[in-house]
């Protein structure tokens, strides 16, 4: 079990309160978790990533242990404390405007 | 009893306010969708409790959202909006080529007799369909397909088809508009269209009267003279009596010509509003005074409304999409402001009130009327 902690607007639109709590079999990156979130929530697809490119969309940030892995491949292993549900995989709204 | 309920699109959420039929007292109900941009709010003619709101953040994207109980709930449906084929490119502010990218709704189109059938115009500039109440869409790319689309340009909002009119008479024939592109017009229903900017004249483009370049800011049409089109330009109110096939200026008397709303009384087709802004420069209205010029004669010939209105110290804009009208006798006219302000008049614009003071900026006002 993954745990993942959305935005409010993210989590309004969903209509989910707190953190998400997603099983995921196999590799735990930010790929497969984005793609279990979607998955549950569809109304969440494109909010995050592209719909055509799955690029991370500019605003959005993808933390976890503390670190910050927007620019990380999207492929790359997530740490042990995240696939074990230690630690929670955190989307961010980037902090812009004024 | 007959009803009003108006659909307020703002900055930071949508408000729908409702009346009966005298439209004196209103009821007010949102923020939906709270500090979410919310473009624009529409409901379907042929199901008026089926609504669909374009909502929007420069975080997360393009939503869109339905109602199936006249706005009590709401339901996120479909929110890809994939160009066909290769999406090409326009031009950018520089004038170098710059790809087609998405980025967001301005506009929803309902079917005049299917609620399920929604035209979406979208930047940058595109129109969209959905036959299933909004679960998919496909883009009908004729329009963009049309010879000119590489030689479009964004205006300073953005490349926006903002404004998409069904013909009540015609069911292949519609017209959009984008800024800063033109008008056009399909005669097959979307398959293939034709810019109709002849007459048009605009001293900010290299050829002033360019087949295509034009920032048409808003276009209107009274149900029973489809063929009769009234548009508000960057600069130069027009008036068209054959479907757009030409245009002539009906700017007349307004004390400026700039600005971004019409629209055409429901009983008195030849009975104009627009709402004068003083210059592209300055968005706000002309000498701090918020009058609604109204013709009774199509165009030319115009009348400060301003009962009801601040008239000193007022610096407020009135967005493309932000004035509507209702179907009722005396007909209802409504605006809102970039202040907050939602105006509404209950006699044709003789008098107004204001039916809230203190919104997000207001960007798109539509009004159903309910039997």
């Amino acid at each position: 079990m993954i745990r993942v902690v959305l935005p409010t607007p993210l989590c309004q639109l969903a209509r989910v309160s707190g953190e998400l709590q997603l099983d995921l079999d196999g590799r735990v990156t930010q790929r497969t978790v984005l793609d279990a979130v979607e998955a549950r929530y569809p109304m969440l697809r494109g909010t995050m990533r592209d719909h055509v490119t799955q690029k991370r969309r500019a605003f959005v940030r993808f933390y976890a242990c503390e670190e910050d892995w927007s620019n990380e491949s999207p492929d790359a292993e997530l740490p042990a404390e995240v696939a074990s549900g230690k630690e929670p995989f955190l989307v961010i709204g980037a902090l812009a405007g004024g | 009893m007959s009803g009003v309920r108006v659909l307020v699109g703002t900055r930071k959420g949508a408000f729908i306010l409702t009346s009966d039929g005298k439209r004196k007292s209103w009821d007010v109900s949102g923020p939906h969708f709270a500090g979410w941009e919310i473009y624009h709010v529409k409901g379907s003619p042929a199901d008026p409790n089926r609504l669909y709101a374009s909502q929007c953040s420069g975080w997360f994207g393009q939503q869109v959202q339905r109602s199936n109980d006249g706005g009590k709930s709401w339901e996120p449906v479909d929110n890809k909006f994939t160009y066909e084929g290769v999406a090409g490119t326009h031009l950018w502010y520089d004038g170098t080529p710059h790809p087609w990218e998405f980025k967001r709704v301005w506009h929803f189109e309902p079917s005049l007799d299917d609620p399920d059938t929604v035209y979406a115009g979208v930047e940058d500039a595109a129109i969209f369909k959905t036959t299933d109440g909004g679960k998919s869409w496909n883009e009908l790319p004729g329009l963009r397909g049309h010879g000119s689309g590489p030689k479009w340009q964004p205006g300073a909002g953005g490349m926006c088809l903002h404004t998409i009119l069904l013909d009540p008479t015609n069911s292949k024939r519609m017209h959009i508009a984008i800024s800063a592109a033109g008008a056009f017009r399909t005669d097959d229903a979307g398959a293939t269209w034709k810019p109709i900017n002849h007459g048009l004249h605009s001293q900010y483009i290299p050829d002033p009267n360019a087949e295509v370049g034009h920032c048409v800011h808003r276009i209107a049409m009274h149900r029973s003279r489809p063929n009769t089109l009234f548009m508000q330009k960057h600069w130069d109110v027009m008036r068209s009596d054959d479907a757009g096939d030409e245009w002539r200026e009906v700017s007349g008397n307004l004390p400026t010509d700039f600005g971004f709303v019409i629209d055409v009384n429901t009983n008195e087709p030849e009975t104009i509003y627009v709402v004068p802004i003083k210059s592209d420069a300055e968005h706000f209205v002309h000498e701090g005074k918020l009058r609604v010029y109204r013709s009774r004669t199509g165009g030319n010939e115009w009348e400060p409304l301003t009962k009801g209105l601040p008239q000193e110290n007022c610096y407020v804009n009135v967005l493309r999409d932000a004035m509507c009208v209702d179907a009722l006798d005396p007909c209802g006219v409504y605006f809102g402001t970039t202040g907050g302000q939602v105006y509404g008049s209950a006699d044709s614009g003789d008098s107004w009130t204001p039916i809230v003071r203190d919104l997000p900026a207001v960007l798109s006002v539509e009004v159903q009327t309910l039997q």
